[in-house]
């Protein structure tokens, strides 16, 4: 393997327009697959979710599935497309052992939904417009498993296990037009379209678009062409980058990696590429020397799909608030900046702090719990925040203990601790651990008392009117109830016992 | 009588006597398979109609057939009757070969929704029948497993690709066959062996489980002995079939019905222009003169058609079918099913799947797929496939145009007679012009039927009359069918078969 000197990226961009196009893969959520009745659930034994139709056993046919069709057509008009009168499944033809039928029932030529857009915002707020050239559906393959060599890739094994249970599951595959006109940002965009896509997606209640799972899969594109050249370069196709951090760790290789062979004088070679996580780097695949023939043709097994003007338009009345808008309005609800808002989705955050403020909590009490306390333990657990053991009624409660003083804050991240270690709901950690703060005078004066004694020069300063010393009080008798006494209380009552008589 | 003349007289019964007798109780169902397994092995190792002879099966399902009876449920039409079955339709339990070595031993876990309806009706299926690998042929040579004879002589091929259902009939092995017909093979095989045969309008019987060589011609159908026979089977397999998408959500026509009340009496009929010239045998086409004649005799009036684009019809035929085979017979890859060849542990999938299909296609299933795959090639796409599905929809014209002035055409089912086996094994294209009339029927997706016309005065073979009628009108095929049946019974004396050399 030829290693290549990458360009910088600045001078990358100083020298050439980079234009990529972006195919993405939605496994729907449907219960059952795109053409037969099989189960499409996660985790089944190998084999196990097949029947002769999703096996190709000879004879066996295929039946659309209304749900898969019904979710391409939100998704369509979610993306601003126009969605066909009337559609054909096509045949793509080629040999592949996780294919059963060898062929690959999908669109061609009369896509269910096309000339769509996406506006997605980048990190500053500012929006781009990604072109849509058409939405369609199409049948997932199996997996193929290969067994003996180093890589897991065929290179090198010394046999391959199939498992069928994937194959038939409902995809919609979404490609834009050429993105052009990004530049420097081309990364970045990559990256915004397709969080945004996938927030879309989930928004809509078709698929839990989960990258890490492969629900959710993407293709970069890119090609660079020399500044105020029209023509596209050749493009690399770098296949299945499957994180948002991926997608644009790929764009940004492949600028670097095309600008340094175009600009040592060499050419692109039109290929497919793997991507690396380890690294970010991408390698080569399979080459494409011209396009590779599908022999396309109309399924002839499937009747045209011509879904009726009332039903598509009832789906559109019936579609949710679109993420980006919903985003906006939270925004303002909540009175955040642009910078927060997008903190929050990065985060994941904004379904858990909207469902915490549903339970009761106040919008910032909220945001603070999930951006701050939970966000780090999901960043040390290495887990999604929505996947945390604790519930937005829980945090809602912790906020609310906080709200009557009963918790103060230290004692409230003791709760959530005690939540996520599994010791019950926040009631029962705060009973179980003794969190509660410390109000009651009696108890609060002997421990007052004696942080005056211990600190008797402390003490002469605020009898000498220099109230702001308080704090070193307070201080001590929080340390000596751990942190349970209300701080506020512990102050009054330092001052009345210290003030300068009137 | 002795049980053996019994037997012998029993096999020559048609299904509904059959079906009669076994509902009244003078024959039990048992009686009636057992008679024709004898048959079957009296005379099929001379036929070779069957592929698999599914005794036990057989007689379960008899046993089941008279135990009803015996409980006082009331019996399905057809129930206990006798049937040979196409051995393209998946049978659970049962080997499934569609005539290649590619599926040999491959045992279906499926039945087809043709067997379901079969099984369930209670007709006892004896064995799958013979047929050209993968349906594609004339004549029942492509078989991997070795021709079927014509019984009327067999040194001749029993039509094809459904030549072992239309043998078996003829050599009453059973009075009841499944077809399938992509481009004449119910049909041509029902004309050269004297027997009837049925291409239902597309969509009309379910494909489920059928094993599909050109996905939008394929159509299941009945082949009997008689017009009646073959409207009471068409009942049972017909009909709306929710694992089928190109199956027609409507009710079945009326076809036993109208088998019963056969008449032609003011009808219009066509005959059109481009079924008969060159390459039409002087017998077939004398034969078909004749019965144009008689159908005149019955009150029916008569109507010279002019479709061109039929002149088209094989050339299209023969980009479609082989383009959709192509792609259909893709999945034969040696990965889940069927034959695996030079799976070493040295070579890759690639391999495996490129030495088994060598070995596992025959050359005329080969030449298709090969002709299939440049026809769907880019750049020939237009060209090829493109340009057939326009003829495919100037024929529908044509038909549609004819079917505004009559209510039927009839025409010769096949412009020859029986050839010997082997005379055409090395000429596709003479092989090819065995469905030069049947095929614009599967390109328009219409309803066929072909009935004997009686014999070639030049060979003394048997000749069809082919019967179009538009889609879901199936029920005008067996009303007419059974009033040119009743006619030539009546001229003959005896049904046609009945002139056939015994076995």
């Amino acid at each position: 393997m030829t290693v290549i000197e990458l360009v910088p990226y600045e001078d990358a961009l100083a020298a050439y327009d980079p234009v990529m196009g972006l195919e993405v893969h939605v496994e729907l959520g449907t219960k059952t697959k795109m053409f037969c009745g099989c189960s499409t659930g996660l985790g089944a034994e190998p084999n196990s979710q097949t029947c002769p139709t999703c096996l190709g056993m000879p004879g066996s046919l295929p039946v659309v599935n209304a749900i898969g069709v019904e979710s391409a057509i939100k998704i369509g008009l979610a993306l601003n497309c126009e969605i066909a009168e009337w559609c054909r499944f096509a045949r793509k033809n080629y040999f592949y052992p996780d294919m059963p039928k060898n062929f690959q029932t999908s669109q061609y030529d009369e896509p269910i939904a096309y000339n769509g857009y996406l506006d997605v915002q980048l990190e500053d707020g500012e929006i781009f417009r990604v072109h849509i050239e058409r939405a369609h559906m199409e049948e997932d393959t199996g997996k193929s498993t290969h067994v003996g060599g180093a890589t897991g890739r065929i290179h090198g094994a010394s046999h391959s296990l199939l498992d069928y249970n994937r194959a038939g599951i409902p995809l919609i595959e979404i490609v834009t037009k050429p993105i052009e006109g990004a530049g420097e940002r081309a990364p970045e965009v990559a990256k915004a379209y397709v969080a945004e896509l996938r927030e879309l997606i989930k928004a809509l209640g078709v698929s839990e678009a989960r990258m890490e799972m492969g629900q959710m899969r993407c293709d970069v594109n890119l090609s660079l062409r020399p500044h105020g050249q029209e023509k596209f370069g050749t493009r690399s196709e770098t296949k299945n980058v499957n994180s948002l951090r991926s997608v644009e760790r790929a764009a940004r290789f492949e600028i670097q990696r095309h600008a340094a062979v175009l600009g040592s004088g060499g050419t692109i070679i039109q290929e497919t590429r793997h991507f690396h996580e380890e690294d970010g780097s991408t390698t080569a695949g399979r080459v494409k020397e011209e396009a590779e023939d599908y022999r396309y043709f109309p399924e002839p097994d499937l009747v045209p799909v011509a879904p009726p003007r009332e039903w598509v338009e009832e789906l559109r009345a019936g579609l949710p608030e679109l993420p980006r808008v919903r985003r906006n309005r939270l925004r303002e609800e909540w009175g955040i900046s642009e910078h927060d808002m997008q903190s929050i989705l990065n985060a994941g955050a904004i379904e858990p702090i909207v469902a915490t403020i549903g339970a009761g909590a106040p919008a910032d009490q909220a945001r603070k719990w999930w951006m701050g306390e939970l966000a780090r333990h999901a960043n040390e657990t290495g887990r999604p925040l929505d996947e945390l053991p604790i519930t937005p009624e829980q945090v809602a409660r912790v906020a609310a203990l906080v709200a009557s003083g009963d918790l103060n804050d230290k004692l409230a991240r003791q709760v959530i601790e005690g939540v996520l270690a599994g010791e019950g709901d926040p009631d029962t950690v705060v009973e179980k651990r003794g969190l509660k703060v410390l109000s009651d005078d009696s108890a609060l004066g002997a421990a007052v008392d004696e942080a005056i004694a211990a600190n008797a020069a402390v003490a002469d300063k605020i009898r000498a009117g220099k109230v702001a010393a308080a704090g070193a009080l307070v201080g001590a008798v929080m340390k000596a109830t751990r942190g349970q006494a209300d701080a506020a209380r512990v102050r009054e009552l330092i001052l009345e016992r210290l003030a300068p008589a009137e | 009588m002795t049980a053996m003349t019994k037997h012998k007289s029993l096999v020559r019964l048609t299904a509904a006597e059959i079906a009669a007798k076994i509902a009244s109780g003078e024959l039990t169902a048992v009686e009636v398979t057992e008679a024709h397994l004898a048959r079957i092995e009296a005379v099929d190792e001379k036929v070779h109609a069957f592929l698999h002879v599914d005794r036990e099966g057989a007689l379960a399902q008899a046993r089941a057939v008279d135990a009803k009876r015996a409980a006082g449920e009331k019996l399905a039409p057809l129930a206990g009757v006798p049937l040979a079955l196409k051995d393209i339709f998946t049978t659970e339990g049962v080997p499934t070969t569609v005539g290649s070595k590619i599926l040999e031993g491959w045992i279906p876990p499926y039945d087809a929704t043709v067997t379901k309806r079969l099984k369930a009706a209670g007709v006892v299926i004896l064995g799958k029948t013979n047929m050209d690998e993968f349906a594609m042929g004339s004549s029942t040579e492509n078989s991997a497993y070795g021709p079927t004879g014509n019984p009327w002589d067999l040194t001749r091929v029993p039509g094809g690709s459904g030549g072992g259902s239309s043998a078996s009939l003829a050599s009453y092995q059973a009075p009841l066959a499944i077809g399938t017909d992509t481009g004449g093979s119910i049909r041509q095989p029902a004309a050269v062996t004297g027997t009837v045969g049925v291409k239902p309008t597309y969509g009309g019987v379910s494909r489920y489980g059928m094993v599909a060589f050109s996905s939008s011609l394929d159509q299941g159908g009945p082949c009997a002995r008689t017009v009646l026979d073959a409207a009471l089977l068409h009942e049972v397999i017909a009909g709306h079939d929710p694992l089928d998408s190109t199956s027609i959500d409507a009710p079945v026509p009326p076809v036993v019905e109208a088998a019963r009340s056969g008449s032609v009496a003011g009808m219009r009929i066509g005959v059109v222009k481009q079924f008969r010239g060159e390459g039409y045998q002087p017998g077939v086409v004398q034969r078909f003169d004749e019965s144009v004649e008689l159908l005149k005799g019955l009150g029916a009036e008569v109507v010279e058609l002019d479709c061109p684009s039929f002149d088209l019809a094989l050339a299209a035929y023969y980009l479609i079918a082989p383009s959709e085979c192509s792609s259909n017979l893709a999945r034969f890859d040696a990965m889940r099913y069927g034959l695996r060849v030079g799976d070493d542990g040295t070579r890759s999938a690639e391999d495996v799947t490129a030495l088994t299909r060598e070995a596992g296609f025959g050359d005329e299933v080969k030449r298709r797929v090969m002709l299939g795959t440049y026809a769907l090639s880019s750049g020939y796409y237009d060209a090829y496939y493109g340009s057939a599905q326009k003829v495919r929809t100037l024929i529908s014209r044509d038909f549609e145009k004819a079917f505004e002035q009559v209510e039927v055409i009839v025409s010769p089912t096949t412009p020859t007679t029986a050839f010997p086996i082997g005379e055409r094994a090395d000429d596709p294209m003479a092989m090819y012009l065995a469905d030069l009339c049947t095929i614009p029927a599967n390109l328009a997706g219409n309803a066929a039927m072909s009935l004997p016309c009686g014999l070639a005065p030049e060979d003394g073979l048997p000749v069809g009359l082919q019967i179009i009628a538009p889609a879901m009108k199936d029920d005008r095929l067996y009303k007419v069918g059974a009033a040119v049946e009743a006619a030539f019974v009546e001229k003959w004396g005896h049904p046609l078969l009945e002139e056939a050399p015994s076995l």
